[in-house]
């Protein structure tokens, strides 16, 4: 069964038609890469997966979106719990203003999560698996705005995996960083495939073909082709997809 | 003369009349300074702070003034903080954008400029004579908390809209429901936005005349007041029954009582300005 599911989708902003009649299947424990030209509607699309439309006045959706067989726009799911299970790293970096320990933890703050125990234990995990634990253990009660671009989003990765979702959705993580900070963000990605399961929009054509198994090829609101990513970047089936990751176009 | 010496002089005469625009302000403020403190610094002592209003003007004092003005801020504050920091909560996060609304905020917008007066009117009207509060602190609070409440709400709207949507974005992603995102995250960035609204209202409300004039503060008070319930003044009011005043001393006496409300009122201004430079620091992005 897919881990993540979308049949026949379709969104609208008012009244322009953003999304066209998507359907992909994305398999448990891949890491799946959404590319195309900006305003091609692969950003939109990702947050249809954890209903972040649903914060933009006038967005209309059609279709199904399901996670673990679940649609999650028609059954009358609980949006906030849902979310809970679907982590989230944005393009640019978003640490909230307070300490790095209270921006890991606060995804159990809002749970209602006390035990300090629990908190300490969940802080130095999420940590480590972001790759940061090294970095910050000593500083834990600095102001998460002290740290860098790189280390601010690792934080946001470690943040997202607190909660421990099953699914983690990003949005071009690695687009504001600096060269080095994004190949320890790919790095990472790659190590979180064997837990969760990643779907990560990116401009970067090389990035998509290094850490991702499959890629979709968004155009226009289209999903024009999606397939292995080796097949991808080698020998795509559509000639539009050919011309855009030569460079030919957008 | 050539065209880039004629530019130049143009830029010069542009120069020195902006120059000349600031400074009319600047010297109207250092007059207005230099002539209440010639009068009444020197009247200024402890006991003119602490004496009871007198016939005589040499042992007049403002100490029912002042403490009229702590209990009616404090009332003010009390009353109009949580619901103009509410009423800016729902405009800015819950409500939806539509007519309705919309209306609301132009008239949020227009009660800021209807004169202080009328507000004055409505709350001998509504509060003094309706609900039975009488000239009390209670009414002049009440009176006061309307007048400051469009100040309020717009300045917590604009410190919520300065909150960065990344922010919210982070935390509705991570499962949070609205609330818990406003009390956790929106709320405590825009606190120092908030803050300085608060503080600039309450400078409003300090000046204020006419409208407590309007629902029966008096004039002379001999007392201090114990409770919401009992009549008052307030610095202004007690100037202006000075400057009314035919005896010399008593003018001095409004002079002093200028300084001092003067120095408050800059106090506030400066605790504002201070606020909103260390929260615009902690939350850079």
């Amino acid at each position: 069964m897919y881990k993540l599911e979308a049949r026949n989708v379709n969104l609208y902003y008012g009244e322009k038609h953003a999304l066209k009649n998507i359907g992909i299947g994305i398999e448990p424990n891949t890491v799946t890469a959404f590319i195309g030209p900006s305003g091609c509607g692969k950003s939109t699309f990702l947050r249809c997966f954890n209903r972040m439309n649903d914060l933009i006045d006038n967005v209309k959706i059609t279709g199904d979106i399901l996670i673990d067989g679940r649609n999650v726009y028609k059954s009358k799911i609980d949006v906030d719990e849902h979310r809970k299970k679907i982590g989230m790293v944005f393009q640019k970096p978003n640490p909230f203003p307070k300490s790095i320990y209270e921006n890991v933890i606060y995804g159990l703050r809002i749970n209602g999560v006390k035990d300090k125990a629990i908190l300490d234990e969940r802080v130095e995990r999420s940590l480590k698996q972001a790759a940061l634990w090294d970095e910050v253990k000593d500083d834990l009660k600095k102001s998460a705005l002290s740290l860098s671009g790189g280390q601010q989003q690792r934080l946001c990765i470690a943040r997202a995996m607190a909660v421990e979702p099953s699914v983690i959705l990003m949005d071009e993580p690695a687009s504001a960083l600096d060269p080095i900070s994004t190949s320890k963000i790919e790095e990472l990605i790659y190590e979180l495939k064997s837990k969760y399961t990643i779907v990560i929009v990116t401009h970067n054509m090389q990035q998509a073909a290094r850490i991702s198994d499959k890629t979709a090829f968004f155009y226009l609101g289209e999903l024009i082709e999606y397939t292995e990513t080796p097949k991808m970047f080698t020998n795509p089936d559509k000639e539009q997809t050919q011309n855009y990751i030569t460079g030919r176009f957008g | 003369m050539n065209n880039s010496q004629i530019n130049k002089l143009k830029n010069l005469i542009f120069k020195l009349f902006a120059i000349f625009c600031t400074s009319v302000g600047l010297i109207v403020l250092v007059v207005l300074l230099y002539v209440v403190m010639s009068k009444g610094l020197a009247r200024i002592d402890f006991d003119f702070l602490t004496n009871l209003p007198s016939r005589s003007a040499e042992r007049a004092g403002i100490y029912t003034a002042l403490a009229g003005m702590v209990w009616i801020l404090v009332l003010t504050v009390l009353i109009a903080f949580p619901i103009g920091v509410g009423a800016g909560i729902y405009l800015q996060e819950y409500g939806k954008r539509n007519m309705f609304t919309n209306f609301i905020e132009i008239n949020i917008s227009n009660l800021a400029g209807v004169p202080s007066i009328i507000y004055g009117i409505l709350g001998l009207e509504l509060f003094g004579r309706f609900l039975g509060f009488g000239n009390s602190i209670l009414t002049g609070s009440l009176t006061l908390s309307l007048l400051v409440l469009p100040l309020i709400i717009v300045s917590t709207r604009e410190a919520i809209k300065a909150v960065p949507g990344s922010l919210r974005e982070a935390s509705y992603g991570l499962g949070a429901t609205k609330w818990q995102t406003i009390s956790r995250v929106v709320l405590p960035s825009a606190f120092g936005g908030i803050m300085t609204g608060l503080i600039l209202a309450v400078s409003r409300a300090v000046g204020e005349t006419a409208p407590l004039i309007v629902i029966g503060a008096l004039v002379y008070v001999p007392f201090i007041p114990e409770g919401p319930m009992d009549e008052f003044t307030v610095l202004p009011i007690q100037i202006f029954n000075w400057v009314t005043r035919p005896q010399a001393g008593f003018v001095t006496n409004a002079a002093a009582a200028i300084v001092i409300l003067l120095a408050f009122t800059f106090m506030m201004n400066g605790i504002a300005v201070i606020i909103r430079n260390r929260f615009n620091k902690r939350t850079k992005f």
